[in-house]
């Protein structure tokens, strides 16, 4: 085959580039060991039991009607969201880009759309039991009910609405802004009113992009642990399930199978996502508004539409607000003044909080720059060069985006627990630290290689091989050309993950021992037993680290980024 | 200026040299680049120029090292570097897009390659600056690449490449970004470099005035392969195909038959009238043929050889546009300097005539 000496040559090159065939192997091994290999000993631990290959543990959990119950409300909660999450967030983002409004109201909105990256995954839970639950600062106090039960299918679908639809709210705003409004110019102009231009211009142009956010929030709320776990009550989802299965039924082979389940869910959800949705969302609206778009400055539509943003948005804001203020309270639901400190004393007192809190921030400090430097190494892989394995690196990353934490955790006991294969080799990685920073990169892995990628799309492919081409290796190319150009998306990655550790629970919920205290274990099973105020305390610590954080990388990125070095230019 | 010269210009060979692509829509193989088998001799300017998609860019990454030929050995000097990676080669390429370093300011940008080959610190300092007084930016060295002009940034890019002093210095398009005065300063400006420097030179363009203006030899490639190979003369009044011919400026086909031959010309009968031209090729009476004849070497007149009648004749400031109809054939002319002569308006009858050494036979 004549194709062969190039593909021959190409190899070979590669050989001559020592580096950057170490990196590569590392990186194939790093992927299947982590990634690949739990989610695989899942399907052989549920297909090969006792008695050889059967379907037996299928059908075992299938008859449970735990189970059954578990994947209709996972499926129900999901699809609910889902919906409400999208519409939510296109309203939202429509009246950013459309309306003319107030600067306070935007404040409001930038406000809204950071608080859940911040936050811990449960931090609404909370609120929504201490404000409308049975002692219900609103539900008692302000309207009189009593019994107000907010555990359940709705509480869970308030919450995750509240959470997740600020992503939504992102995605569709990128979108609208891409909508050139000379299209919709065109419309008004041959007699359409604006209701008609949204229904026929607005609306058809973003359906693929509604339909890829309603399937984000549907994964994000089927792969949701902590939310179901606190405001679930009764009522279970797949992901609590298989928590219960493991930690209270000690049906590790039915656990296995059922994350199996949740699994095939997740991935059949975002194949659809990824290789349909997502690339109709890009055919229909590519490239940049031509100009600005003339703002809606209709009083009649913009009061209400704003008022009806604002409100939604204050409302979001105070449910985030109540943790810290209900850690202040002497007792939730009884004594409300004077507002005392004593439950953060008593996080360090009483429940060990310096070490939880310790132990959690180490951890994560580690994690995090081995995650945003993996996530750089793999997007400038897949992003800059060309060689046979890239395929997987890729495929596997992105996969790793689609894998319930939960259903990652149980492979990792099942897959490490015993060693490799259950033959003890590698088992003394199971209950160390180690393991949970490699939960941690893995979690946020993905999150950091789409970022980099989309960041490194940016850079001219030659300016890179401009470099190579003088005489640089490839190490050389990547830390005096690529990094350097990307330090600000390294930073934010950095932080990213960092955040993303910190609040982590689902996965690490499953694996972490004794001799670890993490806070996101501590908040849940405090909120668990009911004590809310130290779950509170506990939350509002985490979220002044997380925002610190945040705080930290805007102000290295504003002071010694490159985009500063360069912006001075201009 | 004069301290500086290339330390060793390499040649290059092209051995047989194939680059098989798949089509991203059919899944088929298909030769980008099937059997390029030329030698590019030390010190000389050539160009790769052609339609897009004719396989110059990707001849060019193939001896930069980008892309590895799927058939055949390249060599630089007498080394063959089929398996070498971009970074051990000694070749320097100047990008379309300048490919400049944003974060480095000019002297950094320049300094890059020289740092990687660990060169003294004073040596570095004298040889930036010296390479940037050659590329006119002397007192840059500070500034930013994104506080430069388009042309600026060209000569950085430039500098950067010649800084290193490559074997081979290659060229990607890299005017193409420019604005059409700038182009023409900035390719007089890298062949008075490239000749300064007795540097040899690979350079891609679709632009045939371009690659006229600056080259030693034209390599002009069609879907892959070598049309023809030749300087800028040769090419322009010899070509060996009608592609060639109509790719390199504005060209006429007359048909005819060979009536006579004679040693290096013939003569052709073109509707029952008898030209002469010249011609390398063995052609015998009775063959048929094709005239190749530019605009600009023809005559028009009230008398001549050829029997016209004008159906356009436009006035273009420096020359008056005709076309003519000979027979069935249009013909197009452009006649220099028409105020000075007799203008013909549309549908005046005329004669063509023309130098036999100006015709060529196909």
């Amino acid at each position: 085959m004549a194709s062969s000496q190039g593909a021959a040559l190409d190899r070979k090159k590669l050989m001559a580039d020592p580096i950057m065939m170490t990196t590569i192997v590392l990186l194939i091994a790093f992927l299947t060991l982590f990634i690949l290999y739990p989610l695989a000993i899942l399907l052989v631990d549920s297909l090969y039991g006792a008695n050889g290959l059967s379907l037996e543990t299928f059908k075992r959990i299938f008859q449970m009607h735990t189970f059954r119950h578990a994947i209709t409300n996972t499926l129900k909660v999901g699809f609910v969201v889902g919906i409400l999450s999208t519409l939510i967030g296109l309203l939202f983002a429509y009246v950013e880009v459309y309306v003319r409004m107030r600067k306070v109201v935007g404040g409001l909105f930038k406000v809204v759309s950071m608080l859940p990256v911040v936050s811990p995954p449960f931090v609404l839970s909370l609120s929504m039991i201490m404000l409308f639950g049975k002692a219900g600062l609103i539900t008692r106090f302000v309207l009189g009910i009593y019994d107000n039960n907010i555990y359940g299918y709705w509480g869970i679908v308030i919450v995750q609405t509240l959470t997740f639809f600020p992503v939504c709210y992102m995605m569709m705003k990128g979108l609208l802004k891409n909508i050139d409004p000379s299209m919709e110019e065109a419309a008004r102009d041959m007699g359409a009113s604006r209701w008609k231009v949204f229904t026929t211009v607005t609306l058809p142009l973003l359906l693929p992009g509604l339909g890829n956010a309603f399937l984000v929030t549907f994964i994000e709320s089927i792969a949701d642990f902590a939310n179901p776990m606190i405001i679930g009550g009764s009522y279970d989802t797949l992901a609590t399930t298989i928590y219960l299965q493991i930690t209270g039924a000690m049906d590790k082979q039915g656990a296995a199978a059922m994350a199996v389940v949740l699994l095939c869910i997740t991935l059949a959800m975002f194949a659809v996502q990824k290789y349909y949705l997502e690339r109709k969302t890009a055919a229909t609206l590519t490239g940049k508004a031509s100009r600005a778009r003339m703002l809606i400055e209709d009083k009649s539509v913009t009061i209400p539409l704003t008022a009806l943003c604002a409100l939604a948005a204050v409302f979001v804001i105070m449910m985030y607000i109540c943790v810290p203020i209900g850690a202040l309270f002497p007792t939730w639901g009884y004594k409300f003044t004077p507002l005392t400190f004593k439950w953060f004393q008593q996080v360090f007192t009483r429940y060990r909080g310096l070490k939880a809190f310790r132990d959690s921030f180490v951890l994560s400090l580690i994690a995090s720059p081995i995650t945003a430097l993996l996530s750089m190494i793999i997007s400038y892989l897949v992003v800059k060069r060309n060689f046979k394995s890239k395929g997987f690196i890729e495929a596997v990353s992105i996969l790793a985006m689609a894998v319930p934490g939960t259903v990652l955790g149980v492979g990792y006991i099942r897959g490490f627990a015993n060693g490799l294969f259950h033959t003890g080799i590698l088992s003394g990685l199971y209950g160390t630290g180690l393991i949970l920073i490699i939960v941690f990169v893995v979690r946020s892995l993905p999150t950091g290689t789409r970022s980099g990628i989309s960041a490194l799309r940016q850079i001219d492919k030659s300016i890179e091989e401009s470099a190579y081409d003088m005489g640089a290796d490839s190490l050389k190319v990547f830390t005096s050309v690529t990094l350097p150009l990307i330090k600000d998306s390294f930073l934010s990655g950095l932080v990213t993950a960092f955040v993303r550790s910190i609040t982590a629970i689902s996965a690490i919920i499953l694996l972490v021992t004794p001799s670890y205290l993490l806070i996101t274990v501590q908040i849940n099973e405090f909120a668990e037993k009911g004590a809310y105020s130290i779950a509170c305390a506990f939350a509002t610590i985490l979220i002044l680290i997380t925002y610190g954080a945040v705080l930290l990388m805007n102000f290295f990125i504003k002071h010694f980024g490159t985009s500063r070095k360069i912006k001075e230019a201009e | 200026m004069s301290a500086m010269r290339a330390k060793q210009p390499k040649g290059v060979r092209l051995d047989h040299i194939s680059k098989i692509y798949k089509d991203p829509k059919t899944g088929k193989d298909f030769y980008a680049v099937h059997d390029v088998d030329l030698t590019i001799e030390p010190g000389t300017f050539v160009t790769l120029l052609g339609p897009s998609g004719c396989g110059k860019t990707t001849t060019l990454r193939m001896i930069a090292g980008f892309e590895s030929p799927d058939e055949g050995e390249i060599y630089l000097g007498c080394e063959p570097i089929n398996a070498l990676t971009p970074n051990k080669r000694d070749t320097a390429m100047v990008f379309q897009s300048y490919a400049l370093f944003p974060h480095y300011n000019v002297f950094d940008n320049v300094a890059y390659g020289l740092r990687l080959r660990k060169t003294p610190k004073g040596e570095i300092q004298q040889r930036v600056t010296e390479i940037l007084k050659l590329v006119e930016l002397s007192g840059m060295e500070q500034r930013m690449t994104n506080q430069l002009s388009g042309g600026q940034q060209q000569r950085v890019a430039l500098a950067r490449a010649l800084v290193v002093e490559p074997g081979v210095l290659l060229f990607d398009e890299p005017l193409s970004n420019l604005d059409a005065k700038l182009r023409v300063q900035m390719r007089t400006e890298i062949r008075r470099i490239q000749q300064a420097l007795g540097i040899t030179a690979i350079y891609v363009t679709h632009d045939q005035s371009e690659a006229m203006a600056i080259s030693d030899n034209i390599i002009l490639m069609k879907k892959g392969v070598v049309a023809q190979m030749g300087s800028p003369t040769e090419i322009y009044y010899h070509p060996n195909s009608e592609f060639v011919a109509d790719f390199i400026g504005e060209c006429n086909f007359l048909k005819g038959r060979v009536s006579a031959v004679r040693s290096g010309e013939a003569d052709v009968s073109i509707d029952g009238v008898d030209v002469t031209v010249v011609t390398d090729k063995a052609v015998k009476v009775g063959d048929e043929g094709e005239i190749v004849l530019r605009p600009e070497a023809i005559v028009i007149g009230d008398e001549g050889t050829l029997p016209c009648r004008v159906e356009l004749s436009c006035f273009m400031g420096s020359y008056q546009n005709y076309h003519v109809r000979v027979g069935d054939t249009l013909v197009k002319i452009t006649d220099n300097c028409p105020i000075s002569k007799k203008v013909f308006n549309v549908g005046d009858r005329a004669w063509l005539s023309f130098d036999r050494i100006c015709a060529h036979l196909l």
